[in-house]
């Protein structure tokens, strides 16, 4: 018994790899090809362009003039030279953009194209571009022009890369405010969701009150609709010829106030969820064990309750805060002219074809975004802990006043969002505001305004559709392959990592890089640019970790033993996956194809860059209505979507208790 | 006490071994789970590997599926090394304590499982799966679910799963221990009649040494991740190789004494013994089991008898089929003797708490092993 205790040496051990082992290495291969392509690359060559700036080197120019003869040439003379004597461009006039041009006659001040004076350029470093007419030119030996064609030449800027767009971005102070803009309003956003989102959370968890199930279903609507929908009813309550105007007095509706109530609007449902869910994991034993000390319902409030939700209140607010402060909808329908961050990008890029500046703007944007997601994930980790400590669920007991005070909290938060999606409804179906009040569907007939029309509204549809399925075939894939593989650990971490990632790209950030890296003729993947196709894939990305995190719940109540067993009785694991994994899991796969399609329906911020004419979206077609000014038209697409996805999320309960049903056999014990 | 030992071994060695285990090593991290075991377990056998929680039991039957691969070490089953091979590619059936049983599928397709996707015809199919149903007594269960028959039905039928491509091997990791009391007892013997009509080598982990003493053919003492002992239940229960297997199997008084000519001494009582090898004046323990204690009649003259020990009965316990005694003695000082008396000897004897008698632990029960190192 008195062996050495220590390990002889040698290699380890590892088992040789058969055909199941190298059909899932495969599949995760794929999928691992799919998230780099669809979200690692696009990033990163956002990230390189942030750092790319264009400008005119006038010193790898020269020019050589001739006499009116033709042919009696002058010295050469580099075009710094001339624009030193003659004083004209300053250094940041030389600044410029990927499309920027630069006339050469502007350094001839007696330049006319009618004199028979002939003109030389050439390049004096090895990249000197310039335009002839359209023709790109690129060398160092002297081309000749005649007059009439000289005036034709227009210099291109040079690349080069460093960090002047960032120090260019923080010193403009215009620029520079949106982040303050940004946080003050995602700031004031979320205390006030989670503090709503609490009162409602409790009054559903901790009271006797009636209606909690009405309550429920009124509180996840503004999921089902975008995030601008609240924009236009704000605007048809309290804009300029709202019929509540009066009780604004006199402050504009444009501006932080409108982002900040459309901001609650959209962000309640999200907070409400987590915080509900950390309210009803709590545990019974605590209060009584208080009760049995005296202790007030105030001071145990205080001492428990609140230290019991903080895991769930401190991940609502960050979610609440990333949320607000990456939208876009709502600030671009009723901010005015407040500027956020988000609105910084869609100007840049779209309004002035800024597109590097447009990449700063979504670097700092990340900044927020992945802050809130390690933070969220830290604390995620932290509650799970706390969910597998046995506890006794929490049952109120019935108090009169204590339960109409919360009937009324809910009340008010139900009456407010109804009260929204209502006015966009009332809005929708009316003649024409304010001047006729009278019933009409005249809104709802799309082909007549600009935006897309009923096309659009088809593809959105095509492209929820296309979302739910594509997306939720790749995403409970991938969770599998994670989930279930053996060894391959690191493989399986970059997976894991990729798969998280996107939950911290705000949309706006995913779209602009969509553009660098897609629409980049030297890409292969360039033909699905402008198509359906890539509306899908940055959605199902832009989606993806949600789905990826109920996948791997779902797959991690799985017996871990099922595999073995399969192994054992020598049967291919995809037979196990189509015959087990998958039916035990529908019902969370329904769960990640709903949530595909309703986001998909609803989404905006990433596909504004994406959609071309012929593949215009719903959501889009909102955001351009409104821009036109046809606000009722907006409203009816926007009530469009509510009814979809209202439609869709009744077909899936109804799939979900059928299943259920069909399948309750084996569930119950 | 050499005999049984020596007639095991012949036994053993005279059979083809199955499954031959050679310098197995496992390591997670720093953390050694399995060290330097080696194993022969011949066709048909049925093998226990029985130790506290945590000794690697489990990690021995992973690597033995190809679960989860020992760090060194190799295997072979029959004849062939299978050291490095995926699960798919061994041979052999498996029951975990958690069934595993596939809860959306019947009961009749869960048994088929393994034997769909071989190009069997269908009636052949149906028809193994209503041998199999037989065979583990649940002919009547074809269309039910998992969720819908007891824990021992489920084990019963993840059985029926195993067995039903006729595996060469079976590996059971601890498949009783999530049922109730009662129906244990019933499996254990269900279990084992099984295995002796399908003639199928198995070995089944377990932490019940009960249940290793009265299933296995041979039992594997585990501890630490090293192997204690390898024996049948006689012989791991008479002659422990460890202390610490005499510890865990079965009960024992131990004395910590020095060796001398072949004897121990306990106070001034000198116990003779068989044990060999151990150098004069050798730190050693001295152990001897509850039921190795005779009684003899009490207080006789003269010099005392070697092996015999002047005690009195301290406390009485009666365990139904016997007494639970414990005795003082001077020689011992503070260490109360723990004794198993029978009915008879306490009527015969007429023995009572208070009582003086004499005791006797005879030579070939006295079991001596060396102190120090963690067996000490
Ligand atoms: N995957 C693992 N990683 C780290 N340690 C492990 C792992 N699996 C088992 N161990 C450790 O190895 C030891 C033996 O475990 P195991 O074989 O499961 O014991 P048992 O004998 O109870 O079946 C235990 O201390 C356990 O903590
Ligand atoms: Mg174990």
């Amino acid at each position: 018994m008195a062996e050495a205790p220590s390990l002889p040496a040698g290699r380890a051990i590892r088992l040789r790899i058969d055909s199941d082992g190298w059909i899932k290495r495969a599949f995760m291969g794929v999928i691992a090809l799919y998230l780099m392509v669809a979200l690692a690359l696009p990033l990163y060559a956002m990230l390189s362009k942030s750092f790319v700036t264009y400008s005119f080197d006038l010193a790898r120019y020269e020019f050589q003039v001739s006499d009116e003869s033709g042919t009696v040439w002058g010295e050469p003379v580099s075009a710094a030279a001339l624009n030193a004597q003659l004083g004209k461009f300053s250094d940041a006039d030389l600044a410029s953009s990927t499309d920027g041009r630069l006339s050469v006659t502007d350094f001839f001040p007696d330049f006319s194209f009618r004199s028979p004076v002939k003109y030389r350029i050439r390049g004096v470093a090895d990249n000197a571009p310039y335009l002839v007419g359209l023709d790109l030119r690129n060398s160092t030996e002297w081309q000749e022009f005649d007059s009439n064609t000289f005036r034709r030449i227009n210099l291109r800027p040079v690349a080069s890369t460093g960090l002047q767009n960032y120090t260019e971005y923080f010193s403009n102070p215009v620029l520079f405010s949106s982040i303050e803009n940004s946080l003050y309003i995602a700031t004031i956003s979320t205390v006030l969701t989670v503090i709503f989102a609490f009162g409602f959370a409790y009054a559903i968890n901790r009271s006797c009150m009636p209606f909690k199930g009405a309550f429920r279903l009124i509180a996840m609507m503004p999921i089902l609709v975008p995030s601008l929908l609240p924009g236009i009813a704000l605007i048809y309550m309290f804009g300029n010829q709202g019929f509540l105007k009066g009780i604004l007095f006199g402050q504009s509706i444009y501006g932080p106030l409108g982002i900040v109530i459309g901001s609650v609007f959209f962000t309640f449902p999200h907070a409400l969820i987590i915080i509900s869910t950390a309210l009803s994991i709590s545990d019974q034993r605590q209060y009584e064990a208080a009760e049995s000390l005296r202790a007030s319902k105030w001071r145990t409030f205080w001492t428990v309750t609140i230290p019991g939700a903080r895991y769930g209140l401190i991940s609502a607010a960050f979610v609440t805060f990333t949320l607000v402060i990456t939208d876009f909808g709502l600030p671009k329908v009723i901010g005015g002219q407040y500027n956020v961050l988000a609105i910084d990008i869609y100007k840049q890029v779209i309004g002035q074809q800024n597109f590097e500046m447009g990449a700063v703007v979504s670097v700092v944007l990340l900044i927020p975004a992945i802050v809130a997601f390690v933070v969220d994930r830290q604390v995620q980790k932290k509650q799970v802990s706390l969910l597998s400590a046995r506890s006794v669920p929490y049952e109120p007991k019935p108090n009169r006043r204590f339960d109409m005070a919360m009937l009324a909290w809910c009340a008010a938060m139900g009456v407010f969002i109804a009260g929204i999606i209502g006015v966009c409804q009332f809005a929708a179906l009316i003649n024409y505001w304010p001047y006729d009040l009278s019933f009409s569907l005249r809104n709802y007939d799309f082909n007549k305004m600009d935006g897309g029309g009923w096309g659009a509204y088809w593809n959105s549809l095509e492209l929820a559709a296309l979302t739910a399925v594509i997306g939720t075939a790749i995403i409970f894939t991938g969770a599998y392959m994670v989930e279930k593989i053996d060894g391959f650990k690191t493989g399986r971490a970059v997976f894991q990592f990729l798969a998280m990632l996107p939950m911290a790209i705000p949309g706006m950030v995913l779209g602009l890089a969509y553009i660098f890296f897609f629409n980049n003729p030297a890409n292969p993947l360039n033909g699905i640019y402008g198509t359906m196709a890539i509306l899908v894939v940055s959605t199902v990305t832009h989606f993806y970790t949600v789905g990826h995190l109920t996948a791997l719940t779902a797959l991690k109540q799985i017996d871990a033993e099922f595999e073995p067993v399969a192994a054992s009785l020598r049967q291919p694991f995809w037979r196990l996956f189509a015959r087990v994994t998958v039916p035990v899991c529908l019902p969370a796969i329904l769960d990640i194809s709903i949530y595909m399609f309703v986001n998909a329906m609803t989404t905006v911020s990433a596909v504004v860059f994406l959609y071309s004419t012929h593949t215009a979206l719903a959501s889009v077609a909102v955001l351009n209505m409104d821009d036109a000014g046809d606000i009722a038209p907006a409203a009816a697409m926007g009530m469009m979507i509510f009814y979809t996805n209202a439609t869709a999320r009744v077909l899936h309960a109804f799939a979900s208790r059928s299943i259920l049903r069909r399948t309750q056999a084996w569930r119950v014990r | 006490m050499t005999e049984p030992k020596a007639e095991a071994q012949v036994t053993a060695a005279a059979e083809e071994p199955y499954l031959e285990i050679e310098g197995l090593w496992k390591a997670f991290g720093d953390f050694l789970a399995l060290r330097d075991v080696s194993l022969t377990i011949a066709q048909g056998e049925f093998i226990c590997f029985l130790g506290p929680s945590g000794c690697g039991k489990t990690t021995l039957l992973r690597a033995i599926a190809g679960l989860d691969p020992q760090t060194r070490g190799s295997i072979r089953q029959g004849g062939r090394d299978i050291s490095d091979l995926p699960a798919s590619q061994r041979d052999y059936g498996i029951v975990f304590q958690s069934y595993a049983l596939f809860p959306n599928l019947t009961v009749e397709r869960n048994i088929a499982f393994g034997l769909e996707n071989t190009r069997r015809p269908r009636a052949e199919i149906t028809a193994r799966v209503q041998e199999l149903l037989q065979l583990v007594g649940l002919p009547e269960q074809a269309k039910k679910y998992p969720a819908q028959l007891s824990g021992g039905q489920q084990q019963r039928i993840a059985l029926a799963r195993a067995i039903a491509i006729k595996p060469g091997l079976l590996l059971l990791d601890e498949p009783l221990s999530a049922l109730d009391a009662k129906v244990r007892v019933h499996l254990r013997h269900e279990i084992k009649e099984l295995q002796r009509k399908l003639g199928v080598t198995t070995i089944m982990v377990t932490h019940d040494q009960e249940e290793a003493l009265s299933m296995a053919d041979r039992i594997v003492v585990m501890n630490h991740g090293r192997i204690e002992q390898i024996g049948t239940p006689t012989e791991i229960y008479r002659d422990p190789a460890t202390l610490f297997v005499a510890d865990f199997i079965g009960e024992t008084n131990r004395v910590a004494t020095t060796f001398s000519g072949g004897s121990v001494r306990v106070g001034d009582t000198t116990l003779a013994t068989q044990a060999t090898g151990f150098a004069e004046g050798a730190a050693v323990t001295m152990a001897v089991r509850p039921e190795d204690v005779l009684p003899h009649a009490g207080g006789h003259a003269g010099a005392p008898l070697p092996n015999h020990l002047a005690v009195r009965i301290e406390a009485m316990e009666f365990l139904g089929s016997y007494w639970r005694t414990h005795l003082s003695s001077p020689a011992l000082g503070a260490t109360p003797l723990v004794a198993n008396f029978s009915m008879n000897a306490v009527r015969r004897l007429d023995l009572s708490v208070g009582a003086g008698l004499t005791v006797e632990l005879p030579a070939e029960r006295v079991l001596v092993f060396a102190r120090g190192g963690d067996n000490g």
